[in-house]
């Protein structure tokens, strides 16, 4: 261990391993409301022609940005586009400079109308709404002369601090000057931490008084152990920076290590990507995936009224399956969930949809949907030389398992037959899925949410979702040697599997293939290749003797050379 | 002043990209176009705040309304009956 550092210490969720130091930029994230007596400062065609400028010139920068950024972006950053050169909005806020508002209070009045119907519109339009009010921020911004939201262009390797990040804060970092990313809010399921394991920069998250950090002080990110230190001494910034180097040439070269996924004595540890349509299959072929530990069909549906058909879902399939020739594709069904309803469900009212009518008890209420779909996975594979295996989310015991089964035999399935162990229930009975299931797939990021009782949208909880968590890695310890004395198979399709260290262990553990982003294998490729099947067990063995999850973690990496974050 | 009721398909409604959609084709008409759901009020087509926040969703009815002729709604219909086939 190294010496207690010197700065003032901030202490997050690690969720991305590495350490890192640079230049604190700040994410403006709260653009203030300008006062209702701002007063103004020209006559009031004056005011709207400052106004409408400010609009103009934040339609042509988000032009401009979604140029850049390409793809889906762009599509959503040409429509704020249209938003700020809405002519509806420019004859609102016409009435109201004419009423002698200033253009600043004018803009953010005008755009309130629209909010407000937006807002009544509930979660439909939701997305909208945050579009809404970041086009009002960037212009309100512009007239009160303060910073725009979002991340400022960065000029030196910087640590980037804000409250969260939105995925437009993002689109545009340059990752080879991001030393490490840090926020006051989110989880490890959070979008921070999903980017930053894809880039492969250091980050803490659910870090408490990161926004009181101020913009310019050094700071030193520890993804690892969650330290955020700030003006730490210039050895450490040093090491630092050097072992960022390090993981940057080791990444440069991590492509070159492809090949199926194995320990250092041999033990063959299957490496598989988690897709959600066809526009990954190029990344995770790329990334050298063994093919496809979770396929998330859903995805490609989220925002459709009614339920694609049969041949529409057989095309879309088939796309996915034909990237990974003779690979297995784990394809699971439809998965509606409190956090991405589908149109095309009935609608619930719910008290609380995570504990309600979703996964599989949803598609058990629409069993022709649940056919249909099962038929067009095996239309598609029939089309492919992919070796097609069936999953289903949210199964709480062997009832369920059983009708599932015989769902994809009635399709006329003869493949593997396996299920998503999320529920605390079918994690401690696995054994008894197993008798009518061929396999089970543990999704750590829903069993940790089921085993503590901690929704894993709410950042304030994160703790009690770090896959370190001695208890989850318990149940994952219980589902494994359940499945290897029967002879069946407990894989991992969690974020837990995209965390070099934690891979390790949960091979440890008796996992014995591992689905991650693509952009997560090769590291964890890496990281397999350097350690045997006994340090893995051991390494486990010492993070379940741990009391929690910064403890488990830094035992386990104790004994995974190479795999605690610093240099040497 | 010509008038036209057009159904809208099973889907994503004038939401996201089919709004967007909806709104460019109403402003390339170049003369005012009104929409708005059966007995309520009119909006701008051109105003994509507006349409926004009619909220219209597919299966609903919407009400086109324009001085500039047949061929104008021609055109809005051709783009809201697409709006089924919309992934986003």
């Amino acid at each position: 261990m190294a010496d207690e550092p010197a700065g003032r210490v901030l202490r997050g969720v690690g969720v991305s391993p590495g350490r890192g130091a640079g230049v604190v930029v700040r994410v403006t994230d709260a653009v203030p409301e300008p006062p209702a007596d701002l007063a103004p400062t020209g006559d009031p065609d004056a005011e709207t022609d400052r106004a409408l400028a400010a609009l103009e010139a934040v339609a042509a920068d988000l032009e401009e940005r979604g140029n850049q950024a390409g793809g889906d972006a762009q599509e959503v950053l040409e429509a704020q586009a249209m938003m700020a050169r809405d002519p509806g909005l420019a004859g609102e806020l016409r009435r109201r400079t004419g009423e002698g508002a200033a253009a600043a209070r004018a803009v953010f009045d005008a755009f309130r109308r629209y909010r407000e119907a937006l807002a009544g519109a509930g979660d439909y339009l939701a997305a909208r709404l945050a579009d809404l009010d970041d086009v009002r921020d960037r212009a309100v911004a512009r007239l009160l002369g303060v910073p725009a939201p979002g991340v400022p262009t960065l000029t030196e390797e910087s640590v980037v601090v804000g409250r969260d990040l939105a995925p437009a804060d993002t689109a545009l970092l340059d990752p080879k000057l991001v030393a490490g990313l840090v926020t006051e809010e989110g989880g490890p399921t959070s979008h921070t931490a999903i980017l930053s394991r894809a880039l492969g920069v250091p980050a803490v998250v659910a870090c408490v008084g990161a926004t009181e950090i101020r913009a310019g002080a050094v700071a030193l990110v520890d993804g690892s152990t969650g330290e955020v230190v700030v003006d730490p001494p210039e050895s450490e910034v040093t090491a630092a920076r050097a072992s960022a180097a390090d993981r940057r040439t080791a990444r440069a070269s991590a492509p070159a290590s492809t090949g199926p996924g194995r320990l250092s004595d041999g033990t063959p540890v299957a490496l598989l990507a988690n897709v959600g349509g066809p526009k990954d299959v190029a990344l995770a072929v790329e990334a050298g995936a063994e093919g496809v530990g979770l396929f998330r069909t859903e995805l490609a549906f989220l925002d459709r009224g009614t339920a694609p058909s049969e041949d529409e879902q057989t095309t879309l399939y088939a796309e996915v399956l034909a990237g990974f020739p003779d690979q297995r594709v784990v394809a699971r069904v439809l998965d509606a969930g409190a956090d991405k309803p589908l149109p095309f469900l009935r609608r619930r009212t719910e008290p609380n949809p995570a504990l309600g009518v979703r996964g599989l008890r949803a598609l058990f209420d629409e069993p022709e949907l649940l056919a249909t779909q099962l038929r067009a996975l095996v239309r598609a594979a029939e089309q492919t030389s992919a070796r097609l295996e069936l999953m289903a989310p949210m199964v709480a015991e062997v009832s369920e398992a059983r009708d599932f089964a015989a769902a994809c035999r009635a399709a006329g399935f003869d493949g593997p037959v396996g299920v998503m162990v999320e529920v605390p229930a079918a994690a401690v009975r696995a054994g008894d899925l197993l008798t009518a299931m061929d396999f089970v797939s543990l999704g750590t990021n829903d069993l940790a949410q089921y085993l503590f009782a901690a929704d894993r949208q709410i950042g304030a909880l994160a703790r009690l979702q770090d896959p370190w968590q001695p208890a989850l890695l318990d149940v994952v310890s219980l589902t494994a040697e359940a499945a290897t004395s029967r002879g069946k198979t407990c894989g991992v399709c969690g974020e837990a599997a995209a965390d070099p260290a934690l891979a390790c262990v949960l091979v440890g553990l008796g996992v014995v293939s591992l689905s991650a982003g693509a952009a997560a294998l090769p590291a964890v490729r890496a990281a397999l290749a350097a350690h045997d099947l006994d340090q893995c067990r051991q390494a486990a063995q010492a993070a379940r003797s741990a009391v929690d999850a910064g403890a488990a973690r830094t035992a386990a990496t104790a004994l995974l050379p190479g795999l605690d974050g610093r240099t040497g | 002043m010509v008038e036209r009721t057009v159904d809208v398909p099973e889907g994503v409604g004038l939401h996201a990209r089919p709004a967007a959609l909806f709104v460019k084709a109403a402003t390339a008409a170049g003369v005012p176009v009104t929409v708005e759901k059966p007995g309520g009020e009119p909006a701008d087509a051109r105003s994509i705040l507006a349409v926004l926040s009619l909220d219209v969703r597919g299966g609903d009815q919407v009400v086109l309304r324009t001085d500039g002729g047949d061929a104008v709604l021609d055109d809005l219909e051709q783009v809201i009956s697409e709006s089924g086939d919309s992934h986003g």
